[in-house]
């Protein structure tokens, strides 16, 4: 009996340092020090409206912008999620066949490999350059500008995320597609 | 190159931190004497539990305390989850739970597990996910390293393990409370939200809305990557770029994974007073992280065989399931810490890992004692000890002896009954599951990768790992009520039976070492534990990873 209402004082202590001490805190510091982030990284357009956050992917479909790599949840970002797939399923061979239709990849041109596989979270912000590259001439060309100008905003926006410990470089799509937009 | 040395970083830098904190565990779980701060902290925990906590238990003792705790951690997370639509801080207007998901939920995160049926952003209240979920991530590891505490003092030869609940509070306040704070600062650093409001709606530049979720994830994301709780505030984990936004975030939770089951190996070293032997045993569980390490970063480096025979550029291995801020290895090198822990985090989606990659997961989980969890990681090397030394006596023909205490037949019984135990719940669960439609009709992948998906559920929830192959249609009936129970039994007979037969070796009369005695403190014990583990692992173990991650690599690999 002793040991039951030891326990029962202890839950209380520890839930109520560890739920609500602890998460005030960090809290607190956060939403002093680091708004923005804290708040989601919210990105907002010309008119104050929220159009996304810098951390989350969204769909583009419209050839006039950059797309971003394939996500199992449509880019659901209040259901998060990865295809699941065997590396060696026909479910994946299939769904990167329409991928590979629609980009109008041959073997000349193969399509770069993060533009066919979906990422865990069906979220990721992030394309290869490489597979910014591959998109600069459609880009370029439904925007009627020249492919130089948009080259050289890739260029300008790529990075290797971890420095020297990470190879292949990056480009963030909403921020990319938004400074396109800001171009014209 | 790159690869290499971010691999060589966070293993090696986690090895080193691990040092001090093993120092420090010892300092705040068993101090020596009770002056200065430890004499303060002892008053004031004392003060918070109460009368009981001025009593010396023996492991008998010890052992009703810590389940009495955990019967109470059980009843009131699933009281809280089972009325979070009429609570507050449910900003999204989160609705109830299926009664079987609340039991495997809560059954999933008493255990140490946070094996997830449910996705958090879609289900949970921002109070189930603060006020139940998050508060047994703390108090869970807290149990596993204060029953490590006590199984280590019966070791040492003290029939008085210690006071349980002085333990928890001790692993609470001064170990779990602190590491949190400063990782979850970290992590809010990186950009990790943390914020009480509700979902964001945003009009996207084509014009269509988008829901986005957030929450308290800094918060919640430490501690779950601390106390090998794994448990995610968003469905797909560490990928979302919400829990884990960059390279740093992404190191720093690494790290957090593997830190504290490291400093647990030198805490027991620290109290048994054998600090060789610890190193030899720290040793043994490094050199099996570096092989499965090796095989994972080797076949994932492979593309993806789906798109071999479609025009795809595929010269950086196989990215479905991975995020790209990340880079190449901090994948593998993930899947690899958070298996050979009991963590279950996961940074991209093991069920998208190559089939060889896929196994390496699974072993981490079979053998369970590679690191391990919060204290029980230490405990489960015990019984591999123990059975190492027990098979080195009978080989040369002389009387076991381990820590100057006879082995005999009682404690082999018990160390042979913990082994076997953790294979039958995860063999004879998979065979159920995959001879019935109770598993058969939820999978997300067929032939041989299915049978995968069912085999790791369960190998997940005996190792009390958490992490899956996702694509499983888990939050049914049977496979609620089926890995919530295999999680309970899977958490408390290794704790118990341990503590059990630690507590009868200190009740015997120590042993004076002579010529005889067999040296724990060797290279060559190192490489006789080496190979009892790998032994029964592989004996245990290789038929089941035959037929799913095995055949399916020999299927499709031309």
């Amino acid at each position: 009996m002793q040991a039951w209402l030891c326990s029962l004082r202890l839950a209380g202590v520890t839930l109520l340092v560890c739920s609500g001490a602890y998460t005030a805190l960090v809290l607190g510091v956060a939403q002093v020090a680091m708004p923005h982030t804290a708040n989601g990284s919210l990105l907002t357009g010309n008119d104050g409206c929220v159009i996304g956050s810098a951390l989350i992917a969204q769909a583009f479909t419209q050839p006039q912008y950059f797309w971003p790599r394939p996500s199992a949840v449509a880019w659901n970002a209040a259901s998060a999620g990865g295809s699941n797939k065997s590396p060696t399923s026909a479910d994946l061979a299939e769904r990167a066949r329409a991928t590979v239709a629609a980009y109008g990849a041959t073997a000349e041109r193969p399509l770069p490999a993060d533009l066919a596989a979906a990422s865990g979270s069906g979220l990721d912000p992030h394309i290869s350059e490489t597979a910014a590259r591959y998109q600069i001439e459609r880009v370029a060309a439904a925007r009627n500008r020249p492919a130089a100008e948009v080259a050289a905003l890739v260029d300008r926006l790529s990075f290797a995320p971890g420095g020297a410990l990470t190879h292949t470089r990056i480009v963030n799509v909403l921020e990319l597609n938004r400074a396109l937009d800001g171009m014209q | 190159m790159d690869a290499l040395l971010l691999v060589l970083l966070i293993v090696g830098g986690s090895a080193l931190l691990s040092w001090p904190l093993g120092r420090y565990l010892r300092w705040a779980m068993d101090p020596v004497a009770l002056d200065g701060p430890a004499g303060r902290f002892h008053r004031l925990f004392c003060a918070l539990g109460g009368r009981l906590t001025a009593e010396q238990q023996d492991w008998k003792r010890y052992c009703v305390a810590l389940l009495v705790f955990n019967v109470v951690m059980f009843v009131a997370c699933f009281a809280l989850l089972a009325c979070q639509q009429w609570l507050p801080l449910n900003p999204d207007g989160k609705g109830a739970l299926e009664a079987s998901l609340i039991f495997n939920t809560a059954a999933s995160f008493t255990s140490n597990t946070n094996l997830q049926h449910y996705s958090g952003e879609a289900s949970m209240s921002h109070l189930s996910q603060l006020g139940a979920l998050m508060w047994l991530q703390f108090v869970s590891p807290a149990v596993g390293l204060a029953a490590l505490a006590a199984m280590a003092r019966a070791l040492a030869g003290r029939t008085n393990v210690g006071n349980f609940f002085v333990d928890l509070l001790r692993a609470t306040f001064l170990v779990m409370l602190p590491l949190a704070v400063v990782t979850a600062l970290l992590l809010v650093l990186g950009g990790v939200p943390m914020t009480l409001l509700g979902a964001a709606t945003a009009t996207t530049l084509e014009g269509k809305p988008q829901v986005i979720a957030r929450g308290p994830v800094a918060a919640f994301v430490a501690i779950k990557q601390l106390g090998t709780n794994g448990g995610g505030f968003f469905g797909p984990n560490s990928t979302h770029p919400f829990e884990n936004p960059g390279f740093f975030t992404n190191a720093v939770s690494t790290v957090a994974i593997v830190v504290l089951p490291m400093a647990c190996v030198w805490m027991f070293g620290h109290i048994v007073g054998r600090m060789r032997h610890a190193a030899v045993v720290f040793a043994v569980m490094m050199t099996l992280l570096l092989c499965k390490l090796g095989i994972a970063l080797a076949y994932e480096a492979a593309p993806t065989q789906a798109f071999a025979s479609l025009p795809i550029l595929q010269d950086t291995g196989n990215l479905e399931g991975k995020e790209l801020r990340f880079g190449a290895a901090a994948a593998p090198l993930w899947a690899v810490l958070t298996t050979c822990t009991s963590n279950g985090s996961v940074n991209c989606m093991h069920d998208s890992l190559n089939p060889m990659t896929g196994v390496v997961p699974m072993i981490g989980m079979w053998l369970n004692a590679t690191f391990g969890g919060v204290g029980v990681g230490m405990i489960n090397m015990f019984v591999y000890v123990v059975l190492a030394v027990f098979v080195a006596g009978m080989m040369v023909g002389r009387t076991p002896e381990y820590l100057s205490r006879r082995i005999e037949m009682r404690e082999v019984k018990l160390a042979v009954l913990t082994v076997f135990s953790h294979a039958l719940f995860i063999l004879g669960g998979t065979a159920l599951f995959a001879a019935t439609p109770w598993g058969q009709s939820t999978l997300n992948n067929v032939g041989a990768h299915g049978f995968s998906e069912i085999l790791y559920e369960f190998s997940s929830s005996a190792a009390n790992n958490g992490s899956g192959f996702e694509g499983l249609g888990d939050n049914t009936v049977p496979w609620n009520l089926a890995t919530g129970l295999v999680m309970l039994l899977a958490r408390y007979i290794p704790i118990i039976l341990p503590l059990a037969f630690a507590g009868s070796l200190a009740g015997k009369r120590a042993t004076s070492p002579s010529a005889g005695t067999l040296a724990i403190d060797t290279t060559t014990f190192g490489v006789m534990l080496v190979a009892t583990i790998v032994f029964l692992g592989a004996l245990t173990f290789f038929p089941a990873a035959a037929l799913g991650p095995v055949a399916e690599h020999l299927q499709f690999t031309r």
